[in-house]
């Protein structure tokens, strides 16, 4: 508990300083009401994030980081407390404004990859950009610059059923920096990957980090949350430990 | 997203599941193939019918006797014999009716006509030389009865073309004679077909002079009148003034004051045709109502697979929300599937229509009349039941939540 507050401290302190926090969530309360069970899966979370930073969130299943993740990536409103996102205030905002600031801010890499298996690669890295309504001879250039970040230049073609599973993670994660977001948001990026395509991924999320993204990543697995600069803990659905890593 | 790139990628989600989609298209094509079908049906059948009665000329005012009053008890319509030949001679007086350019007066009794040991019932109709233009025929062979045969009351006949067909097996009947009532009559003519009306063969008839078949054929005491009288007028533009005219000289010569308790009733082929046409659109609606049902039926199919692509998609949907899309975005895509699935199936549909109307006919017999308006319209009707149909599951897709549809399986 020491932990937190002196972050919440540390936090405070921060918004006066001029740039701004790419993360910052004070007093977050989500409670689900399933008939006439109450359940509240955050109880109060602070937590601050700057840019550039590289965060782990861990904890068991059940601890309330999959809300967390949820709330961080603009899915779902909290039921109390604010949160800001790069310094717009993410509360009261409707269903439409939400799916702008997803599409502006955050890139998401999820487990299952979540790529549109009759698209090929570039197709899927260049969706972001539909929905913001980017003209189609600039959203094929930024999709194939961004696949080649990923050294997936020679891939761009490729239907993700032709490609391997790090592969596919490597497509998403080209998708998640095509809109050139804020933030980039891992849900167990690495749960369904063997660890060679492991070690593949996570070197990419080293690199994005060493070119100044934010990175936060939900793992349950401490080697993944290894890579990480800061290791945010969760547990029945409050912080419990946030740390910083030295490497 | 722009309407191309909503277009684009709905064209591939509906690419992608070929089945599927070309079944559901099946339903929506059956759905307006037989809408055209039936609607041009109804307009061919409409055309027809105003075909064959103008075949009869659309000049003509038909003359039949009205209901008789004896006593106080009106008889039934048609019951009178009021009409009689001297009727169709005051018609045919150009100072009585000068629109006027032909009568014909018709009395018909059916009656056993025989060559030998073949016998045949037919309409044997007596007329005057008139007949032939008034009724708009025409000879094959032969010659028509004239006023001389109709004065002297002579036995002669003209045989229609299946009625000479029944009795000889040939119409190359003329100078051959037949027996009508111990009669002998000899075959002067053979009419030229012209088809039937209203089911009736207009091919099976004969024709003797109206003298012959009122002194010698029927007798009695009906011998003076007739069953109708046709009058032609001079033109369609003096179809009224004609009809003014006969009206007016029948009114005189009965004595009767008022039109209102005439013993008579003039019918023109316009009123005719107004009533066929009347029948035809009422089964053509009455069709084209069934024919909607089975495209009502289709756009449930529509709904139906819309429904299974919403569920089977939900993850999809739920990363193109995770990704951006807003609700109005996931809507439009899948109403664009839906209005895919319907034009298609328009298309299609009015593609199917048409080749039917082209060989039907050929193989029924009947005419298929294929309007543009008519395809344009079952084009419109279709996308329309795409998007109709497709407004719920699209509707419950835009309403997903992001969270649940990305977690799905």
């Amino acid at each position: 508990m020491a932990d937190g507050t002196a972050t919440r401290v540390a936090g405070r302190a921060a918004v006066i300083e001029a740039a701004a926090p790419v993360i910052e969530l004070v007093g977050a309360r989500k409670t689900y009401t399933t008939g006439s069970l109450e359940f509240e899966a955050l109880r109060g979370v602070d937590l601050r994030i700057g840019a550039g930073e590289y965060v782990a969130v861990m904890g068991p299943s059940g601890s309330g980081k999959s809300t967390l993740m949820n709330i961080l990536g603009c899915l779902d409103v909290l039921t109390e407390g604010t949160y800001r996102l790069a310094g717009e205030d993410v509360e009261e905002l409707d269903e439409v404004e939400l799916a702008a600031i997803r599409n502006r801010r955050i890139g998401f890499v999820f487990q299952q990859f979540h790529l549109l298996p009759s698209l090929p690669a570039w197709r899927n890295v260049e969706l972001p950009l539909m929905y913001a309504g980017v003209r189609a001879v600039e959203r094929r250039e930024r999709a194939m610059l961004s696949l080649e970040r990923v050294g997936l230049a020679d891939r761009t073609a490729n239907r993700p059923g032709e490609m391997s599973g790090g592969q596919q993670q490597r497509v998403a994660v080209a998708r998640a920096l095509v809109t050139d977001p804020a933030l980039i948001l891992a849900d167990e990026p690495t749960g369904n990957l063997d660890s060679s395509s492991t070690d593949e991924v996570l070197g990419l999320f080293d690199e994005l980090q060493a070119q100044g993204r934010t990175v936060v990543l939900i793992t349950h697995e401490a080697e993944v949350a290894h890579h990480a600069h800061r290791v945010v803990h969760v547990r029945d659905g409050l912080v419990t430990v946030d740390e910083q890593v030295a490497r | 997203m722009t309407w191309s790139q909503t277009l684009h990628t709905a064209w591939s989600a509906v690419r992608t599941h070929v089945m599927r989609s070309s079944l559901t298209v099946l339903g929506i094509l059956i759905g307006i193939a037989a809408v055209i079908l039936t609607v041009g049906l109804g307009l061919g059948s409409q055309r027809d019918v105003s075909a064959r009665i103008d075949s009869l000329g659309s000049n003509l005012l038909i003359v039949t006797p009205g209901s008789s009053t004896t006593g106080g008890i009106r008889g039934g319509f048609g019951s009178a014999t009021t009409l009689t030949r001297a009727d169709a001679e005051a018609l045919a007086s150009s100072t009585n009716a000068p629109d006027v350019k032909g009568v014909a007066p018709e009395k018909s009794t059916s009656l056993e006509i025989q060559n030998g040991s073949t016998n045949w019932t037919t309409t044997v109709t007596g007329t005057t030389a008139s007949w032939l233009s008034v009724r708009n025929r025409t000879l094959s062979s032969g010659s028509f009865i004239t006023d001389q045969d109709d004065t002297a009351r002579n036995a002669v006949i003209v045989l229609g073309s299946d009625t000479a067909t029944e009795l000889f097996g040939t119409t190359n009947v003329v100078g051959q004679s037949v027996t009508i009532s111990d009669v002998q009559f000899q075959v002067v003519g053979v009419l030229a077909s012209a088809g039937s009306a209203s089911g009736t063969s207009l091919d099976d008839l004969a024709v003797v002079p109206l003298s012959t078949e009122a002194e010698t054929l029927v007798g009695g005491s009906s011998r003076s009148s007739v069953n109708r009288i046709y009058v032609e007028a001079a033109s369609t533009g003096q179809l009224s003034a004609a009809y003014q005219e006969a009206q007016n000289t029948l009114l005189n010569l009965h004595g009767i004051s008022s039109a209102s308790s005439a013993d008579f009733s003039i019918a023109s082929q316009q009123s005719l045709v107004s009533t066929a046409t009347a029948v035809a659109k009422t089964l053509t609606v009455l069709l084209t109502g069934i024919a909607a049902l089975s495209l009502l039926v289709g756009g449930i199919g529509v709904m139906n697979i819309m429904l299974v692509s919403v569920t089977e998609r939900t993850r999809e949907i739920g990363l193109r929300k995770a990704l951006g899309a807003p609700p109005w975005a996931i809507r439009r895509q899948f109403l664009a599937e839906a209005s895919i699935l319907g034009l298609s199936g328009g298309v299609l549909g009015a593609g199917l229509g048409v080749l039917a109307a082209r060989t039907l006919p050929t193989l029924v017999g009947s005419t298929i009349v294929v309007s543009g308006a008519a395809i344009a319209a079952s084009l419109v009707v279709a996308v329309g039941i795409g998007l109709v149909f497709g407004v719920y599951p699209a509707t419950r897709a835009a309403r997903l939540a992001p969270i649940d549809a990305l977690r799905s399986e």
